[in-house]
């Protein structure tokens, strides 16, 4: 478990007393409730898991660590002379 | 799409790819414990990315393959009644119970449905007042909250006609009898990355110490997996056993609050059996007595049936880790996924599918 | 062992009897029944299912050599002309969808079944399975549409049925229809025609029409500008005819998707496969509701779209062809055929890794995990 996927947050409603939004997910429209959310803003990146909200993306964790991944990738180009052939370990 | 197409990046994964294979001195075992953690490393062939720098093994991270035998048949007798709606994930349509699956009893004329959303079926109890409405409630700790949320939904609506037939599984107990046994070959977990934004990993931090073994948090694109794995090797190279959290941008350390509250008002820890494992002490939740009217194996009478799995299936043995699927006897001729033994080859999650999905031809080869 | 359960402690207590006209006594018998003796919605998939459903009750029984061709249209002779001939039923839910209705799905699926045998479509009939209560305004919506299709594909429909049945039968209404068509000189096409080293292409984005559909789908809504792709192909075919004589085979990847479609002509011809994945097209708001219900658009139906296999010779030209037609405009090369892994159709990921793209048992169901 479990499949949680990131989705942008366009609007925020009260729907019979709960908190819901309007999250988009490249392109498609579907209600989430974001009482586990409280802090969401328009705006923000949540983690929706059958239609609820688990938790608002950290935009800054997020690009500090993916500048550290770039970093794996650029080696990878650089280290292509020696690039490691898989089935072969020695 | 956005903080997911970045974890996809082909580069990176190569990048990330060839660093694990620099820095391992051995294949050493790793499990990852969640089954949408498989499904992404059998997808990208990513066993194929590490070659011999790693073994990966697969863990009971398939709430549907684990959901025990007995509730199964116990959904299948509620959703053939008549004036009962079945509501349900996709997931569990497939998983077959002692004799029949959720497709075959809706053949037979019981109503049953697929939803996305446990808000969903709280929808259509409301729109249908003269049936009872039963949704079966499979997940980790996960899908917990939002179960609850479906409870007290239905309570504040006042519906009458609103339960759900509950199946909590909690992870940290099964790794702990997994690690426990003296079988158990595992140097390091991926723990699973949105049961841990729920929970938060202080249960697996723990677990650390208990057992001198490392764990890191992961997510779930290729790129998030091959960190974990590359942080894991680090850690077991230099000889550490730490916890470590890899899916930072969701998990934090004490998980979500208001969503463990919600699982905490409504549901309490109880022991729970393991389909193909057995019980495993306070492994599971049930829902508290309070909120006894929503639940649906006290509202409805439904009597025990007590069915052994065919004995060929070695589920147990591949939901510990124990086995590859590629190692049962039926694997891909007597069990398959249009006629399969066992639950890990139905549901989409289980290793056996995926194996049998993604991985055939090299095992033909 | 076999599995053992006591049979007695499945017998449901006495519950009252619905209003529902559903067969009673399948809800009293204790004894669930073996695994094949019903038919489930898994059958009608356009997956394994269906295949062993072809293999086990209709060929033994119906089995000629016309027939046993399995494909999309039947090929036969007259006078020295060669006819295609097809049936389709429709049974979508729901009846009205964005992008086309059960209506107009009807008339392009069928000529499209046509074009695929490198026919010219030239006459329909259409079978109307109505559900007692349908509103007569729903009916009139439907055939407005059938109407409007055919004008514009220029293919009459020239006869036809109706029949009403019970309510509760059907949901609404049920169409069935046949076309007929004259295959073109010189063309010869079948799925199992795949020879190593030929090129596949695809003539658009694939999954927007399984996509449309779950959309308005209880229990699964979501908002979305994704319409279904329903068209009629056969200007489409008849423009990469006109261009090469090197067409070995070509199908329109509907119930079941592209993956299905593939694993087909593989199957037939004994060949295996080998796809590109990021040459796979799919469109943005499709991929983020296949990631949201976790459904892989490989398997999703699409109804305006063709794959054809043709010798890697001519394939650059197939490409402009279908690129220079108004439908083919997003026509992409997706993979090749090869002599390795007969039967299986496998998968090049942007890693550069391989996994197999099966043929699904039943339907794709949205999951969770």
């Amino acid at each position: 478990m479990c499949l949680a996927i990131p989705g942008r947050v366009a609007q925020i409603d009260i729907n019979d007393g709960i908190r819901t939004g309007r999250v988009q997910f490249g392109g498609i429209t579907r209600q989430a409730c974001l009482d586990f959310v409280p802090e969401a803003k328009e705006g923000d990146y949540v983690l929706v898991h059958v239609g609820f909200a688990i938790s608002v993306v950290d935009k800054d964790e997020a690009e500090r660590t993916y500048a550290l991944l770039e970093t794996m990738g650029v080696l990878e180009d650089e280290l292509a002379i020696e690039k490691p052939d898989p089935s072969a370990k020695p | 799409m956005k903080y997911l197409d970045e974890y996809r990046d082909a580069k990176i994964a190569r990048g990330l790819a060839a660093e694990i294979l620099r820095r391992s001195t051995r294949p050493w075992v790793l499990m990852e414990i969640c089954g949408g953690q498989t499904h992404t490393l059998m997808r990208y062939g990513i066993d194929d990315l590490l070659g011999d720098s790693v073994q990966l093994v697969h863990g009971p991270g398939c709430p549907v393959c684990v959901t025990s035998l007995e509730t199964i048949d116990r959904a299948l007798a509620l959703a053939a009644r008549p004036g009962v709606t079945l509501v349900s994930y996709g997931d569990m349509l497939r998983v077959p119970g002692s004799k029949a699956d959720l497709f075959q009893v809706k053949a037979e004329g019981g109503d049953v449905r697929v939803v996305y959303s446990p808000t969903d079926a709280v929808q259509l109890a409301r729109s249908q007042p003269d049936r009872k409405v039963v949704f079966f409630a499979v997940g980790f700790e996960t899908t917990a909250p939002a179960h609850a949320m479906a409870i007290l939904q239905a309570e504040r609506l006042g519906l009458k006609n609103f339960s759900i037939l509950a199946s909590h599984v909690l992870v940290p107990p099964a790794i702990r009898t997994l690690l426990g046994s003296p079988r158990n070959r595992v140097q390091g977990f991926i723990a699973p990355g949105h049961v841990c934004t729920v929970v938060g990993y202080r249960e697996y931090e723990d677990l650390v110490r208990e057992f001198h073994v490392p764990i890191v948090v992961g997510g779930f694109e290729p790129v998030d997996l091959l960190e974990a794995i590359r942080m894991l090797v680090v850690q077991l190279e230099e000889g550490r056993a730490e916890i470590e959290n890899q899916y930072v941008r969701s998990v934090q350390y004490e998980g979500n609050r208001p969503a463990q509250e919600a699982v905490a008002r409504v549901f309490e820890v109880a022991d729970r059996k393991w389909r193909g494992i057995g019980s495993i002490p306070v492994s599971g939740l049930r829902i508290r007595d309070e909120y006894a009217a929503f639940d649906a194996e006290r509202t409805f009478e439904l009597t025990c049936v007590c069915a052994e799995e065919p004995a060929e299936c070695i589920s147990a043995e591949v939901l510990l880790g124990n086995k590859k699927p590629t190692d049962c006897t039926a694997f891909g001729t007597r069990c398959t996924p249009e006629r399969p033994l066992g639950a890990p080859m139905v549901s989409t999650e289980g290793a056996c599918a995926a194996y049998y999905q993604y991985r055939r031809h090299a095992v033909a080869r | 062992m076999p599995p053992t359960t006591n049979t007695a402690a499945t017998r449901l207590p006495a519950e009252p009897v619905s209003d529902e006209p559903k067969d009673i006594a399948a809800f009293s018998c204790p004894l669930p029944l073996p695994a094949r003796d019903r038919i489930l919605l898994g059958h009608g998939s356009g997956g394994k299912l269906s295949a062993e459903l072809l293999k086990d009750v209709f060929l033994p029984a119906l089995g000629n050599p016309v027939l046993n061709r399995l494909e999309d249209q039947a090929i036969v002779s007259l006078n020295g002309t060669r006819l295609a001939i097809t049936t389709d039923s429709f049974v979508v839910k729901p009846l009205f969808f964005r992008g086309g209705d059960i209506g107009s799905l009807a008339v392009h699926g069928t000529i499209n079944d046509l074009a695929m045998g490198g026919a010219e479509p030239l006459w329909l009939s259409a079978a109307f399975i109505l559900e007692e209560g349908l509103p007569t305004e729903t009916l009139k919506r439907v055939v407005a549409s059938m109407h409007e299709a055919a004008v514009k594909a220029g293919v009459p429909i020239v006869t036809g049925d109706t029949k009403v049945v019970e309510k509760g039968s059907a949901d609404g209404l049920f169409i069935n229809t046949t076309g007929i068509g004259r295959v073109r000189d010189g063309v010869a096409l079948s799925a199992s025609q795949a020879q190593p080293g030929d090129a596949i292409l695809v003539s658009g984005f694939i999954g927007d029409h399984g996509i449309a559909i779950l959309a308005e789908r209880e229990g699964l809504q979501f908002e979305t500008q994704v319409h279904s792709d329903s068209a009629a192909l056969h200007t489409l075919a008849a423009a990469l005819l006109d261009a090469t004589q090197e067409v070995r085979c070509l199908r329109d990847p509907t119930r079941g998707g592209l993956s299905s479609t593939l694993n087909e002509i593989a199957t037939s011809s004994g060949v295996g496969m080998e796809l590109n994945e990021t040459a796979i097209p799919v469109r943005e708001e499709v991929r983020g509701a296949c990631e949201m219900l976790g459904l892989d658009p490989m398997y999703v139906a699409n109804e305006g779209k063709l794959v054809a296999v043709v010798a890697s010779s001519a394939a650059e030209k197939a490409l402009a062809a279908l690129k220079n037609h108004p439908q083919g405009r997003d026509a992409v090369i997706v993979g090749k055929v090869t002599g390795e892994h007969p039967r299986m159709v496998v998968m090049r990921t942007p890693f550069g890794t391989t996994r197999i793209v099966d043929m699904l048992a039943g339907d794709q169901l949205p999951r969770i995990c």
